[in-house]
């Protein structure tokens, strides 16, 4: 078995959304530092407000002010934060029910410890210091000594220089395991061995192995060493430089049919002008030194292929 | 008059072993074993099911169109009819059953993957969550089920007791299942999140499972004993957390009642419980009493392939009555945090007035 292959793959998406009306004057009012919810039809107060009724689906938008004070509904305690989250201490998960308000809003309660967390405490809003207009504008909840007091009173909604969208950022981390096929495959282009896996089917040779045969639908086990020559079959002139990519334009990249592969796998064609590579070129693998890969594919000097040999492979 | 429905039922289910991480392995390379054991079974060549529907996330793998890659392992040339949620594989085996219904086709692949090892599970379902008021948040996905469970014991309908008996009994099942990944004895472990234990929570698990559908003779051809999709019905709940009560499932009921579940007793329920706490809860939505037997297989909670879990509950129920220990089973599938969403299935051994 070689050495199983893993490299971190981060994901990382700044997502804009825009807001509806009623969250946008929700999200604003947490930059001022009210609490806005959203009377639905049947009464009810919903904080976080939604923009459509829950039971109806229509439009709502009638505002109230809610309290900053409010009372926990239920609770969790978090003795170990993960990133992002809005404490770095130990705290709880709280749902709260602001005084005013007939649905809970989820978040973080600072306190002690679990013993000091109970459902039916009461709570109030920690502000943030920077306020975006974020949820995250409500820094946390904090306990508080005092009753229910708060009762919804209408809101106008309308603030000056109001949010209208988001960028929610997220950044998620994975390891990328490329699975036994492209492992074997990565390992042998270390040592300059091009292989792919003949299906054991329909006895077309796949480069690169993925596994499996993706036309018959069954495990390729059968190492066949391919190339390393090969002809290009079809081929793009790439004008529009790449970031991050130390390659001049323009440049050629190709569909390569290896010697014994019975599917083209792509490389880049170098050591010959870029107006001059065409199909049926023959090619070769170049590798630099130390690299686990090939560079890219040069021309060999043999006479071009003739078109009848590759055709299938287009 | 409205036409008699086609009879649809499932005639072969097949599951990969579940693990913590499968490293060696791509999705294509995890899912090959089960696709060629359940066409087998059904006696179907690659490529040859009339429609084939598959489950899977790309969060999960953290890489765009991963599904895609997957079709390596079905024969997917000449072309087939394909189609894919972005769901628990329980859904692509609804979309599958609809699809026959219509009569466009008489048998169908259902499969469904998922590699949770790739990345931290906890932080990557916090992204399904609404993006204005929660995903800011991160609230991970034991977070929110430990919201859902102290209500349930704030409610009175459980305790910390009860719930590790729960834990307890489900890993004892899978003593039983081979392929699950949390077997017997299991410590119950420090809080995670408070009230639930490493015991209350579902293992991480990377793994696959996959099931064919077919009508009619095409079914009694293909298994001894099929396992006829008597209904299926799915039902959502608003994302918000704090609008819904948690301690209570009637996405669950509904889709019950419209499934047919309680129009005959059942005697086996394969319920998608990841967390102790939704057991309660599932049990009392769905008025599951003490003669049913429930998670025989050992359930989520010991073995969680995220998005292919609900798909092996119908699987698992279905090769009850493919081997003759159940007669009317019912099987659950959930979505969302919380038990946001929540599908039933009811399966049985043999059809209306027909002898067994
Ligand atoms: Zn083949």
């Amino acid at each position: 078995m070689p050495e199983q292959l893993t490299a971190p793959l981060v994901v990382s998406f700044p997502f804009t959304r825009s807001l509806g009306p009623v969250q946008s004057a929700f999200l604003t009012g947490l930059r001022e530092r009210v609490v806005l919810g959203v009377r639905a039809h049947d009464g009810r107060v919903l904080v976080p407000p939604a923009e459509y009724d829950p039971t109806t689906a229509e439009e709502i938008h009638e505002l109230v002010e809610v309290g900053t004070t409010g009372t926990v509904t239920t609770w969790a305690w978090n003795p170990a934060p993960r990133p992002n989250q809005p404490l770095a201490t130990p705290f709880a998960w709280v749902l709260v029910r602001l005084d005013g308000a007939d649905t809970a809003l989820l978040h973080a309660l600072d306190a002690p410890g679990p013993e000091a967390v109970r459902t039916g405490a009461r709570v109030r809003v920690r502000w943030a210091e920077q306020r975006t207009g974020a949820i995250t504008d409500i820094a946390c909840f904090e306990p508080h000594d005092g009753p229910e007091t708060g009762h919804a009173t209408p809101h106008h909604g309308t603030f000056t220089d109001p949010v209208t969208s988001l960028t929610a950022p997220a950044r998620l981390d994975y390891t990328y395991t490329p699975g036994r096929a492209q492992t074997r495959h990565l390992g042998n282009l270390a040592r300059h061995l091009l292989t792919g896996e003949r299906c054991p089917s329909c006895r077309k040779v796949h480069v690169p192995p993925r596994g499996a045969c993706p036309t018959c639908g069954v495990a390729a086990t059968e190492q066949v060493v391919v190339g390393p020559r090969g002809t290009v079959t079809t081929f793009c002139v790439v004008n529009i430089k790449a970031r991050n990519l130390a390659i001049d334009v323009p440049y050629v990249y190709a569909h390569i049919a290896l010697d014994g592969a019975d599917l083209a796998l792509h490389g880049r064609i170098a050591g010959i002008p870029y107006d001059q590579v065409r199909m049926g070129l023959r090619v070769e693998p170049v590798w630099r030194d130390g690299d686990r890969h090939p560079d890219h594919y040069r021309p060999t000097g043999e006479p071009d292929a003739d078109y009848d040999t590759y055709k299938r492979l287009l | 008059m409205t036409p008699r429905p086609r009879d649809v039922a499932v005639v072969a289910f097949a599951q990969s072993d579940h693990r913590r991480a499968t490293p060696g392995l791509s999705e294509t390379e995890l899912l090959l074993p089960v696709l060629r054991e359940v066409l087998d079974r059904a006696g179907l060549a690659p490529g040859e099911a009339d429609f084939t529907c598959s489950g899977s996330s790309d969060y999960l793998a953290g890489r765009p169109f991963s599904f895609t890659l997957t079709l390596d392992g079905v024969g997917a040339w000449p072309p087939i009819a394909e189609s894919h949620v972005e769901m628990d594989g329980a859904w692509a085996l609804y979309e599958a059953w609809v699809k026959i219904l219509t009569g466009e086709a008489d048998t169908a692949l259902v499969y469904a993957h998922g590699k949770s090892s790739a990345g931290d599970v906890r932080d990557v379902l916090t992204r399904q969550l609404d993006p204005c008021y929660l995903a800011p948040l991160w609230p991970d996905s034991v977070s929110l089920a430990a919201l859902q469970a102290q209500a349930l014991i704030d409610a009175g309908e459980t305790d910390e007791d009860d719930l590790a008996a729960i834990a307890a009994r489900n890993r004892a099942a899978a003593t039983h299942n081979p392929h699950a990944q949390l077997r017997g004895a299991v410590p119950h472990g420090d809080y995670v999140v408070r009230p639930l234990r490493t015991g209350d929570c579902p293992p991480v698990s990377d793994g696959a499972a996959a099931v064919v559908l077919a009508a009619g003779e095409r079914a009694r051809r293909m298994c001894r004993r099929p396992a006829w999709i008597r209904g299926i019905d799915h039902r959502i709940e608003p994302h918000d957390p704090g609008r819904r009560d948690l301690t209570d499932s009637p996405s669950t009921r509904l889709a019950a009642e419209r499934a047919g579940a309680f129009d005959a007793p059942v005697d086996t329920a394969e319920l998608h419980a990841p967390f102790t706490a939704q057991e309660v809860i599932l049990r009392k939505a769905l008025r599951l009493t003490g003669d049913v037997r429930v998670n025989p297989s050992g359930g989520a909670l010991a073995a969680h392939p995220l998005m292919a879990a609900g798909l092996v509950r119908i699987g698992e129920a279905a090769a009850r009555i493919h081997r003759g220990e159940s007669h009317r089973a019912l099987a659950h599938a959930t979505s969302g945090p919380c038990l946001q969403q929540n599908l039933v299935a009811v399966l049985e051994a043999e059809l209306e007035g027909e002898p067994e």
